[in-house]
């Protein structure tokens, strides 16, 4: 199970011990080729890693302007009209700005943050790392991936500046509304932006999985079989894999609509009145489009959930000092997951008008993710149970993240149920849903990520106190916001509207939704506190002066503390054992580049 | 003599077992797969429509299948230079390869003057959906492909030609070959699923 070390024409080998400290390649390389247009992983990694945290400040932004907008609802802001102009005249947001809002918060979130800051981050600082290679099957379409990324990151900030505005559709963007310029001022240019953007994604979506799926497959060091490797290389695995096959289907759909908008065809559009006036449009179906969206739509839900259930699965075992509970049946529940995940999209649209018979299959379907949902929560609670925890940041966020998986995963249970789902459909239950277990526990993966790999991107640490701080505002701030959130959609509260004030019997949540909103501008403030903490450490951090820091058995620590292109200074070296001998014969951890001894007892 | 050995190195890079494939190849079918989801969904789209009030079938220009027989006529070209390029007769490879080339180029512009006769049979864009728009998206959309099949061809001519470095390596021949038969079997596909469903 050996692999190529050969196969990297562009990575040189080591000139040898005696200059250890100099790096490891032998190409020149100037500002440029070396922080910009950079081919090795771990810049990569960081390049998408700081381009999302920019991204994540944009879009969280939009859910403070929008949540001022839902727990003020009667009050005007000044200040935002000096920002916004004519979107927010007199200082109240327009709907057709909150619109915008909701939409851009969405897209960028999902698919900018959670998608590409998480995986586009993690698979590429982990996987070379962590399977012993010296980069990437091939790190020219890794660059080129984030740089489609960026481009689509560009076209993506540019619609939000032009007359009639960014995309603001929701968004999943559905047609009709999407398809035709008339129906709203976000449906104009600013939604071929849209499409245009998520294009150029899709391409970088593409060319990093198939990067990350044969990194993975053909590029292990001596002795790392698939068995042996760690559970974050195997969800970044799945993720690639998930990816690769769903958002094609996402392009298809896109280009299709692209082919409405701008060619006047058919394909989602029929028989539509728009001010008075009949289209020519006829034996169209929005309903495709929403099977097309959701095909990828939901298996999108486990590209950004899976990388973090990975991270924590390492994390966890690393600070509970033991190792991983159920490898095996973690490996398996994630191949459910993915396999189930292509064949539940529809429950999104139990409303639709969908055939209740094949309804029916499809909430069975969804009912069984449950299953391996259950098993992974069990095994990671068996993980910390009785561990001797080191309560680092890293290690909260990972609890944290079980928590959080545990909560959203239960109230998926109620959504599931066709029945139970059309009272529920379309209702702030569901939002309060997915940010709980996709949203707030992605990110809380991420964090814990972030925390405990800092050391390996930058070589230092981040601030302990304020991840602590961080932490506990951030754990309690998300049970503030969302659970609550339930509340209002039990009772029926529809999501996506600016203005409930019309409902008398929604008057109950006025001083529930003032405090929500307070809430999120404590919780967006503390984010920037990491944001600080982050930039900071980066040049001021602690200095990270052993090579082991967290004493952890996996191969991205035996790399020097500031590895250069190619990441180990000599040989790669050899893998003898699985990830997780932690608290072993009486070891606290072994290495995975330690022989088997012949006493030593099995796992 | 050097040649052949490093041949033989490259079909199993640095490995004992022979069985496993190079990682380019490995690469390109993982691509093909995710561009046959793309195929997929566009196709089974068409299925769920073509059920729908309002369908249109149409009737496919003759066109089309001289546009097959050029597609297939240029994958046999292609093994043709697969092999010439194993056996190290170059001056043949190249001539293979051009021919491939134009061949693509041929068959992209039959597809445009397909369209063009659908057009002129009165099948356009606006208004009323039916099978001639999924036509001019689905095969569009396979002729792109082509193209860059085109394109890639072009460079690794280009290599063949003016490099530096010789290349022994049948790998990214291989590669290449193995791609541009995918666009004809899909082609293939696409023209079967129209004649049956459309
Ligand atoms: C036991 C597990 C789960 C079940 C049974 C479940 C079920 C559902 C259902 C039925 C809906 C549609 C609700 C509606 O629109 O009426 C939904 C929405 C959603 N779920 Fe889940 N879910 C589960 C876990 C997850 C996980 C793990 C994630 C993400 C990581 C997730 C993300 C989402 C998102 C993003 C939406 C809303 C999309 C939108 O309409 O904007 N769910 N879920
Ligand atoms: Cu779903």
């Amino acid at each position: 199970m050996s692999d190529a070390l050969h196969i990297q024409p562009e990575v040189g080998t080591s000139h040898g011990a005696h200059h250890d400290e100099h790096h490891v390649h032998h190409h020149k390389e100037t500002f440029i080729t070396k922080y910009i247009f950079s081919q090795d992983h771990k810049t990569i990694g960081k390049q998408f890693l700081i381009t999302g945290i920019i991204w994540a400040i944009i879009g969280g932004l939009f859910s403070v302007l929008f949540r001022l907008q839902l727990g003020f609802p009667d009050q005007t802001f000044p200040i935002l009209e000096t920002f916004f102009g004519k979107w927010a005249e007199g200082g109240r947001i327009k709907p057709e700005f909150y619109y915008a809002l909701v939409t851009m918060h969405g897209t960028v979130l999902v698919f900018f943050v959670l998608t590409a800051g998480l995986s586009g981050t993690f698979a590429n600082l982990l996987i070379p790392l962590q399977v012993g290679a010296r980069d990437m099957a091939s790190p020219l379409m890794n660059m080129l991936s984030y740089w489609f990324f960026f481009m689509a990151s560009v076209v993506m900030i540019a619609s939000m500046f032009i007359q009639t505005g960014p995309a603001a559709g929701g968004w999943t963007v559905y047609p009709p509304l999407s398809a035709l310029g008339e129906a709203s001022i976000g449906s104009k240019a600013g939604m071929d932006m849209w499409i245009i953007a998520m294009a150029l994604f899709v391409v970088s979506q593409l060319l990093a999985g198939l990067n990350y799926v044969s990194t993975i497959l053909n590029m292990r060091t001596k002795g790392m079989s698939m068995t042996r490797l760690p559970l974050t290389v195997w969800a970044l695995f799945f993720t690639a894999v998930l990816g690769i096959l769903s958002f094609p289907v996402l392009l298809s759909g896109l280009i299709l609509l692209l082919f409405d908008r701008n060619l006047g065809t058919s394909f989602y559009l029929s028989d539509i009145y728009i001010g008075g006036q009949a289209l020519p449009n006829e034996g169209g179906s929005a309903i495709l489009f929403q099977h097309l969206f959701w095909f990828l739509g939901h298996p999108e839900v486990y590209i950004i959930l899976l990388p973090a259930m990975g991270m924590v699965s390492e994390v966890l075992s690393v600070n509970s000092r033991k190792p991983i509970f159920g490898y095996m049946a973690m490996l398996g529940s994630m191949f459910a997951i993915c396999i189930l995940a292509f064949l539940v999209w529809a429950h999104h649209m139990f409303v639709t008008g969908l055939n209740p018979f094949l309804g029916s299959v499809f909430v069975l379907l969804t009912l069984l993710i449950a299953v391996p949902s259950a098993i992974k929560v069990f095994n990671w609670l068996t993980t910390l149970w009785r561990g001797n925890i080191r309560f680092t940041p890293a290690a909260l966020f990972g609890i944290g993240f079980v928590s959080l998986f545990i909560s959203g995963g239960l109230t998926g249970i109620f959504l599931g149920n066709s029945t139970i789902d059309i009272h529920l459909h379309d209702t702030m239950f569901v939002v309060a849903h997915f940010h709980i277990v996709m949203g707030v526990a992605s990110f809380f993966g991420m964090f814990a990520g972030v925390y405990h790999w800092f050391p390996k991107m930058y070589g230092r640490y981040m601030n302990n106190t304020l991840g602590y701080i961080h932490f506990w505002v951030t754990m309690i701030g998300a049970y503030l916001i969302f659970w609550p959130i339930h509340y209002q959609g039990l009772a029926g509260m529809p999501r996506r509207y600016l203005d409930k004030s019309v409902w008398v019997n929604f008057s109950q949540f006025h001083e529930l939704d003032k405090m929500i909103t307070v809430v999120s501008i404590i919780v967006f403030a503390v984010q920037l506190m990491f944001v600080f903490n982050f930039f900071y450490s980066i040049f001021k951090g602690r200095k990270v002066t052993t090579q082991n820091p967290w004493g952890a058995t996996t191969l991205e620590w035996t790399t020097p503390i500031n590895p250069g292109h190619g990441n180990w200074t000599g040989e790669i070296p050899e893998v003898h054992r699985w990830a997780y001998d932690y608290g072993k014969d009486g070891r606290e951890f072994i290495p995975q580049t330690e022989p088997v001894g012949a006493n030593e007892s099995k796992h | 003599m050097v040649s052949e050995l490093n041949i033989s190195e490259h079909k199993t890079p640095a490995k004992g077992n022979g069985r496993k494939m190079h990682p380019h190849k490995f690469t390109l079918w993982v691509a093909i797969a995710s561009i046959l989801m793309m195929f997929a969904g566009l196709t089974s789209a068409f299925i769920v429509k073509s059920n729908l009030v309002g369908w249109r079938t149409v009737t496919m220009p003759d066109v089309f299948w001289i546009s097959t027989a050029v597609i297939v006529a240029s994958s046999i070209t292609m093994q043709m230079a697969v092999r010439a390029f194993r056996q190290r007769v170059m001056q043949q490879y190249r001539l293979l390869t051009a021919i491939t080339v134009l061949l693509g180029l041929g068959f992209v512009v039959l597809q445009y003057m397909g369209f063009h006769e659908l057009w002129k049979n009165n099948i356009r864009f606006i208004g009323a959906s039916g099978a001639g728009q999924f036509l001019y998206v689905i095969f569009g959309l396979h002729a792109i492909h082509v193209i860059g099949g085109m394109v890639a061809l072009v460079i690794m001519f280009g290599r063949a030609f003016f490099g530096r470095v010789k290349q022994y390596s049948p790998v990214p021949v291989e590669v290449m070959a193995t791609y541009w038969h995918f666009v004809d079997i899909l082609w293939l596909y696409l023209l079967v699923f129209f004649l049956i469903v459309g």
